[in-house]
């Protein structure tokens, strides 16, 4: 999960590293006041989980409270890239730069460690910096169980060739970054830039932190830090019943088993889609092993819910969890939505293979229900399922 | 032969107590899997009746080994209790620790990943987030179903469960070696360059069957390795062309991020390496197919 710039900052400042005092708000009117508490003039950062904002003039200065709610006014709304702005962080105006730098931790997924990058020319687009001029960003692994001491703060100081005068005061937001990096369950925390201001004191002035969702079961307060009105409504729905569903530009409905078969499944589907009108997949879904009638019901409902489908191929390889459960899934929740009042008229193609197939198969065949077809492989019910979408 | 999974294999399981665990070990057992014990130090010195089986509990692993003589533990352990339960396995030194877990967070899994670096690799991890591996006819170390296919001459490696079974089951006719699901995870012990290794070096496997998806650069990298270290065959399937940038498609490391982690990029990489390169499952399989019969 990333997280927005003022949460970053939260984090940031609740694990020491030093950052500018700054509050988010969600009306212009507030600007003002939020103005007013850092003495009259502030900065108004619009609040996009996307780069380039400052260029795209998400970020203007306040001299004043009113011209802060003048500004807050210009920004919220704004489209940034695709993303629209409904927050907007009042920050304490930044002291004159003299230096920006660049520091982070993140996963080094090929070689299985954590790693820290950091950089004298931050400021800019790390990517740029390690495309055009690698030698100017060091990167050192960092053991997970060993971590950063200050020490190893040093050594990664020395590495970027931090100057001189700043290098303890790096080392120390290097330690403190790294409890953050720990202690938040972090994939990544960056900050960029990392300024050196004019009374010669380093801060951090903006940042990205990205959370691992694997860990929220001890880390109790990062559901509050969830984007609820960013997300889908269809995903947001579908993350409530504890589904894995990602929502997707297509017509043709997906709901499978395991995360590889689904990816797989998309892939047919649109390469299907290519003889049928181009249609292609409208979302990603996973129900999982031991697909209950009641998950098969909570899915159908989502992808039955979404107006963009036209058609549904449910993809099931039947390892541990027995096709005849699925197709038993499939009938109850047919039955089940229609006892809810839902006027289910979307075909499905249903296809069903490994454990117990046959009784899946005989199952749905013994249904016979006018919206349900069986096609026994995958590619056959792929095309089958763009072809039904491509008619509607 | 087979990689990593023999006949001779004494398997224990840590988490056999719980519910999944219990299932499963009934599973395993029934495909021939000589189970020498389940782990539980709350339950230490009790035993449990698998259909007439009776598999006795420990109440560490290095009990375990030392009373069986066990050399493969498959972990069955909630994903807050799995980087201790994986230490505890690495601690005694058992070879090879398969981690069936889903869910366990990054920090962990790095942690009892570079723990067992730090211990010089005595302990092969598999996994997280996998259906473990099978030898079929000899052994079953994990989820994946016993009954989908015969022993055979194909080795099969992926980061995808279900992919797996899918492609097992295409090519249930000729029968596997061994199949290794290695996880999709971001941090995963044994990488698709450790089963190919293997692979390569096993007698009675022909031919490689490589299946990954997108995120990460394993294919990429393994290409790189095929290209230099491998004189079998290999057939490969890449899941995920069409998913969009930045949505993590169901397993935590499944995620295409800028132009890095592409299907389309694996693939490329894959068959400058020389590797046949399926579009879909069934044309993967057919691809090996051809190459079986030469």
């Amino acid at each position: 999960m990333d997280l927005f710039e003022y949460q970053a900052r939260d984090l940031f400042a609740k694990h020491g590293v030093p950052v500018l005092a700054g509050e988010v708000i969600d009306t212009p009117e507030a600007a003002r006041e939020a103005t007013q508490r850092l003495g009259g003039k502030s900065v108004v950062k619009a609040q996009v989980k996307v780069g380039g904002r400052g260029k795209a003039g998400g970020v203007k200065l306040a001299a004043t409270p009113d011209e802060a709610v003048a500004r807050a006014t210009d920004i919220l709304g704004m489209d940034i890239k695709g993303h629209t702005v409904h927050k907007v962080m009042i920050a304490e105006t930044a002291p004159e730069i003299a230096e920006e730098y660049y520091v982070s931790y993140l996963l080094d997924r090929t070689n299985r460690t954590f790693l820290a990058m950091a950089s004298v020319a931050g400021g800019m687009d790390i990517e740029e910096v390690a495309e055009k001029t690698p030698e100017k960003l060091a990167k050192i692994p960092v053991d997970a169980n060993e971590g950063v001491s200050k020490e190893k703060a040093q050594e990664i100081v020395a590495a970027a060739k931090f100057p001189a005068e700043v290098a303890d005061q790096v080392a120390d937001i290097l330690v403190t970054l790294w409890k953050t990096f720990i202690a938040e369950d972090a994939l990544l925390v960056e900050v960029n830039p990392l300024a050196k201001v004019a009374s010669g004191d380093v801060l951090a002035l903006d940042g990205k932190v990205s959370l691992d969702e694997n860990a929220e079961f001890r880390q109790p307060e990062h559901e509050a830090l969830e984007d609820k009105d960013a997300a889908n409504p269809l995903e947001a729905a579908a993350k409530a019943k504890g589904l894995n569903y990602v929502k997707l530009d297509g017509e043709v409905g997906i709901i499978g088993n395991g995360a590889g078969l689904v990816m797989s499944t998309l892939d047919v589907v649109a390469y299907a889609g290519e003889n049928h009108g181009n249609v292609k997949p409208a979302n990603f879904l996973d129900i999982g092993g031991g697909a209950s009638a009641e998950v098969m019901a909570n899915g159908l409902e989502i992808i039955l819910g979404d107006p963009d489908v036209k058609s549904v191929f449910v993809n099931v390889f039947g390892g541990i969890t027995a096709c005849d459960e699925v197709a038993n899934g499939i009938v109850q929740a047919l039955e089940l939505l229609k006892s809810k009042g839902e006027n289910v008229t979307k075909p499905l193609v249903v296809r069903l293979d490994g454990n117990n197939a046959e009784l899946g198969r005989q199952i749905l065949s013994d249904a016979n229900h006018p919206l349900v077809q069986r096609v026994d492989t995958m590619d056959g019910a792929a095309d089958k399922a763009a072809e039904l979408a491509a008619a509607k | 032969m087979a990689i990593f999974l023999t006949k001779d294999s004494k398997v224990i399981v840590q988490g056999m107590t719980g519910a999944t665990g219990m299932k499963h070990t009934k599973l395993m057992l029934g495909d021939g899997t000589n189970i020498v014990g389940g782990v539980n130090p709350r339950k230490a010195g009790t035993s449990v009746d698998f259909d007439g089986t009776e598999v006795p509990v420990f109440g560490s692993v290095a009990e375990a080994i030392e009373k069986t003589g066990a050399n493969v533990s498959v972990l069955f352990v909630p994903p807050a209790f799995a980087k201790a339960a994986v230490v505890e396995a690495i601690d005694a030194e058992i070879p090879l620790a398969v981690v069936i877990t889903e869910g366990i967070a990054v920090h962990d899994s790095a942690a009892f990943w570079a723990y067992a670096k730090s211990k010089g690799n005595k302990t092969r991890i598999i996994g997280p987030n996998c259906p473990g591996l099978i030898t079929p006819g000899q052994s079953n170390a994990g989820i994946i179903p016993g009954d989908i296919t015969k022993p055979g001459r194909i080795g099969l490696v992926s980061k995808s469960g279900t992919l797996t079974y899918q492609m097992m089951y295409e090519l249930r006719d000729i029968g596997f070696s061994s199949a290794v699901g290695i996880g999709g995870d971001p941090v995963i012990g044994t990488t698709h360059i450790d089963a190919l290794e293997a692979f390569e070096a096993d007698p009675d496997t022909d031919l490689i069957v490589m299946i990954g998806e997108i995120g990460g650069d394993a294919e990429e990298r393994a290409a790189d390795y095929i290209k230099a270290n491998v004189t079998k065959p290999v057939v490969g399937y890449v899941a995920g062309f069409t998913a969009p940038e930045g949505k993590t498609m169901g397993h935590a490391g499944a995620i295409v991020s800028g132009s890095s982690g592409t299907a389309q990029a694996k693939k490329e990489a894959l068959e400058a390496a020389g590797v046949k390169v399926g579009k879909t499952p069934s044309e993967t399989a057919r691809l090996a197919r051809d190459l079986l019969k030469g």
